[in-house]
C-alpha cells in the first residue's frame, strides 16, 4: 500500500498574526511554522499504517523551499520520503490540482490528510482531491482501518459519528481522534539523524490559473474590557445576560 | 442566471442554518439583480423557506437520498446548478456542508471560499470577507471564476425575515453511484449539539475531575445549552472528544459561550472567539480568557456555578 500524507506548512499555534505591505500579506516576522496539528494526526495515522500494514509513506507539501525544515521534520517522524512541489500555494484548488498531479504520477492507493490548514482554514483541499481524482472520500475522520482493499472509516457528524464503508483509493481528512493526542508521534534524535539522508524530491508545478485571490487581510476589531461581575451578585449576571447582551 | 442555496434538512426538518444560508442568497441575489433558489432534499414542508427570501424551492423527494452522500449531493447539486444557470452557490458549514462544498466547486470548476462571514462587498469583482488564521484574521478574497461557491460561516449572518410569495418545483435528478456507504449513524438524540446550539456551556481542568460535570450539565440544561470542554479535559478523558472545542477541536460560533474553569489559551480562544458574548468564570482575575470575554466573574467556579443556576432558575420562572 502506498500512503501520501499532505503536510500543510503553517504558523505555530502561539504565532502572532500580523499582516504587512498594506495588508496584503502575512508577516512571517519571527513566526514559527510547524507541521499542521490536524496534519501530525494523519501522520501518526500513518506511521502505524507502516508499521502493521507494510504500507510506504511519503509526505508532501505545496510551498516554496522555505517549507523544507517541515518536511524533514515529517521524515523525522518515520515517513520513508518526501516531495516538494515548488510553488506557491496560491489556494487550495490549486494546491489540490498540484497534489492530484502527485497522487496520479506515485500511484498512491491512499492519501491521509488534515481536515483542515490552521492559517487559511479552507478545510477544501482534502475533498477538491478526491474529486479531482475520482477517489472515495471521509471528511472529518476520526478514526479508519485498512483491511485489503476495503476502509472502514468513522467520521464525526454534528452531535456525533456515522461510520462509513469505502474501499481504496481513498482520501481521508483527518483530525483528533484518528489517533490520540497520547499517541502523537515527535521526532526522536535517532529520527532527526536518519530524515537528513532520506530522499526529498522537487517536483514542479503543472499550470492550473488561480480561481481566487486573496485582496488583502483584516483583524478583527479590538474588544472593550470584560465587565466583571462580583461573585456574590449572580442575579446581576443574569440581568446583563438578558438585558444588555440579550442572548437569554 | 440564478443564486443557489442548498437547505439542508434532518429527518425532514430544517435546520436552522438552513434559514440562515436562504435569509444570505436572498441578498446576495438582489445584489446581483437575480433571483434565489433554494434546492431541498426530502423536507416534509417547505414553505418556511418563503419567509426568508426563497423565491423558487427546487424540490426533491428522493428515499435513495434519506441518508446524506457527499457525493452524490455534490452530483445533484451540479445538476440544480446547472440546471438554474446559478452563478453563485451556497452551502452552510455544517458537517454536511463542510464535507460537501468542495466537492461542488470541482464539479462546477468554481473558485471556492469557504467560512464566508458577509456579504459580497462587491460583485463585481466579487469579494468575499472570510474567517482565517483560525478567527485572528479576516481575508477579503475575490472569486474569479464564472461560478462562484460559498460556503457560509454559521451564524455570521442571521436570520432575516423576507417573505415572498415563493413557488415550488418539484426535481428529480440522476443519482450517481458512490463508493462510499453509511453503514451506522450514533447521534446522541434529545441533547443540544455544539453546531446547533445558540449557548455553549464549557468546563476546563479547573474544575478538577470528570465527577464534577454534574452542575455543567445541570447549567447546559437551564440554558438549553451545548456542553464543551478544553482540549485537555478530553485528551485527559473526562469528557468525550466530540466536547473538544478549540482550534484543533470543534469550532464555536454560537451566541453565548460560557468558560468555567477554562485559562484562556491562545488555541482554545481561536476556536471560540467568534461566539458573540463570552462569559468567563475563573478563580484567576490573571487568567487569559478574561481580556477575550464580555463578562466575567473572579471566583470558584464550585460556588459560582450553583449559584449562576440558582439565579437563572428564579429569572426563569419569572419570565416564564
Ligand atoms: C497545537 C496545539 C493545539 C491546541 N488546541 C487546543 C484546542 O483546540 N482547544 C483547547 O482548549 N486547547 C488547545 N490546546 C491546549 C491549550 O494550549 C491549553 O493547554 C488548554 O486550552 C488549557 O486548558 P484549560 O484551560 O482547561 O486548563 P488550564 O490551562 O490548566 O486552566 C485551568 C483554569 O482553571 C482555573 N481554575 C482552577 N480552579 C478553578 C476553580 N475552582 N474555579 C474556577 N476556575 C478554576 C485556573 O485559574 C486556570 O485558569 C492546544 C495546544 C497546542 C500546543
Amino acid at each position: 500500500m502506498k500512503v501520501l500524507v499532505c503536510i500543510s506548512h503553517v504558523p505555530d499555534t502561539t504565532s502572532k498574526i500580523n499582516f504587512m505591505d498594506n495588508d496584503t500579506k502575512f508577516d512571517t516576522n519571527g513566526v514559527q511554522y510547524v507541521i499542521n496539528p490536524h496534519d501530525e494526526y494523519s501522520l501518526t495515522r500513518a506511521m502505524w499504517l507502516k508499521e502493521n500494514q507494510g504500507a510506504t509513506v511519503t509526505v508532501v507539501n505545496v510551498g516554496n523551499a522555505t517549507t523544507e525544515p517541515t518536511l524533514r521534520k515529517a521524515l523525522a517522524i518515520g515517513a520513508d520520503d518526501a516531495i516538494r512541489v515548488n510553488a506557491e500555494p496560491i489556494d487550495g484548488f490549486f494546491v489540490a490540482k498540484q497534489l492530484a498531479e502527485v497522487v496520479k504520477n506515485g500511484e498512491f492507493d491512499l492519501v491521509i490528510a488534515g481536515r483542515e490548514s490552521i492559517d487559511y482554514n479552507g478545510g477544501m483541499v482534502p475533498g477538491m482531491l478526491a474529486a479531482l481524482l475520482d477517489f472515495n472520500f471521509v471528511n472529518a475522520c476520526i478514526g479508519f482501518e485498512i483491511n485489503g482493499n476495503n476502509v472502514t472509516a468513522t467520521r464525526e457528524i454534528d452531535g456525533g459519528k456515522e461510520v462509513l464503508a469505502t474501499s481504496l483509493p481513498t482520501v481521508i481528512a483527518g483530525q483528533k481522534g484518528i489517533v490520540e493526542e497520547k499517541d502523537l508521534r515527535i521526532p526522536n534524535m535517532r529520527g532527526i539523524m536518519t530524515a537528513r539522508s532520506k530522499p526529498l524530491s522537487i517536483v514542479e508545478p503543472v499550470a492550473f490559473d488561480s480561481t481566487t485571490a486573496t485582496i488583502n487581510f483584516e483583524k478583527p476589531a479590538a474588544r472593550g474590557a470584560v465587565k466583571l461581575v462580583s461573585a456574590d451578585n449572580l442575579a446581576e449576571l443574569v440581568n446583563l445576560l438578558h438585558t444588555e447582551a440579550k442572548v437569554i | 442566471m440564478a443564486v443557489l442555496v442548498f437547505a439542508e434538512s434532518t429527518e425532514g426538518k430544517f435546520k436552522k442554518t438552513a434559514f440562515e444560508v436562504t435569509s444570505y442568497g436572498k441578498k446576495v441575489a438582489e445584489q446581483l439583480g437575480t433571483n434565489l433558489v433554494v434546492l431541498t432534499v426530502n423536507a416534509d414542508d417547505i414553505t418556511s423557506l418563503y419567509g426568508y427570501g426563497a423565491e423558487k424551492v427546487l424540490k426533491i423527494n428522493n428515499t435513495s437520498l434519506a441518508t446524506f452522500n457527499a457525493k452524490i449531493y455534490a452530483d445533484v447539486i451540479k445538476q440544480a446548478a446547472t440546471k438554474e444557470n446559478a452563478q453563485v452557490v451556497i452551502i452552510d458549514s455544517s458537517s454536511n456542508g463542510t464535507y460537501l462544498v468542495p466537492l461542488v466547486a470541482v464539479n462546477l470548476n468554481a473558485g471556492l471560499a469557504t467560512n464566508v462571514v458577509a456579504l459580497p462587498s462587491s460583485t463585481s469583482p466579487f469579494i468575499v470577507k472570510r474567517k482565517s488564521f483560525s478567527n485572528k484574521a479576516f481575508n477579503n478574497s475575490e472569486i474569479k471564476t464564472a461560478i462562484k461557491v460559498i460556503g457560509l460561516a454559521k451564524n455570521s449572518f442571521g436570520l432575516k425575515e423576507q417573505a415572498v410569495t415563493g413557488s415550488e418545483e418539484t426535481f428529480s435528478p440522476t443519482l450517481i453511484n458512490s463508493g462510499v456507504t453509511s453503514t451506522s449513524v450514533d447521534k446522541s438524540v434529545g441533547k443540544v449539539t455544539i453546531a446547533d446550539a445558540d449557548i455553549v456551556v464549557s468546563g476546563g481542568r479547573g474544575l478538577k475531575g470528570p465527577e464534577n460535570w454534574k452542575m455543567i450539565e445541570e447549567l447546559a440544561e437551564v440554558l438549553g445549552a451545548a456542553t464543551a470542554c478544553s482540549k485537555p479535559v478530553s485528551d485527559l478523558g473526562w469528557r468525550p472528544h466530540s466536547e473538544h472545542v478549540g482550534q484543533t477541536g470543534k469550532p464555536v460560533t454560537s451566541n453565548l459561550y460560557i468558560a468555567i474553569g477554562i485559562s484562556g489559551a491562545i488555541q482554545h480562544l481561536a476556536g471560540v472567539n467568534s461566539s458573540k458574548v463570552k462569559v468567563v468564570i475563573n478563580t484567576d482575575a490573571e487568567a487569559p480568557f478574561f481580556k477575550a470575554a464580555d463578562y466575567g466573574v473572579v471566583g470558584d467556579a464550585f460556588e459560582v456555578v450553583p449559584k449562576f443556576i440558582e439565579k437563572l432558575k428564579e429569572f426563569k420562572a419569572q419570565n416564564s
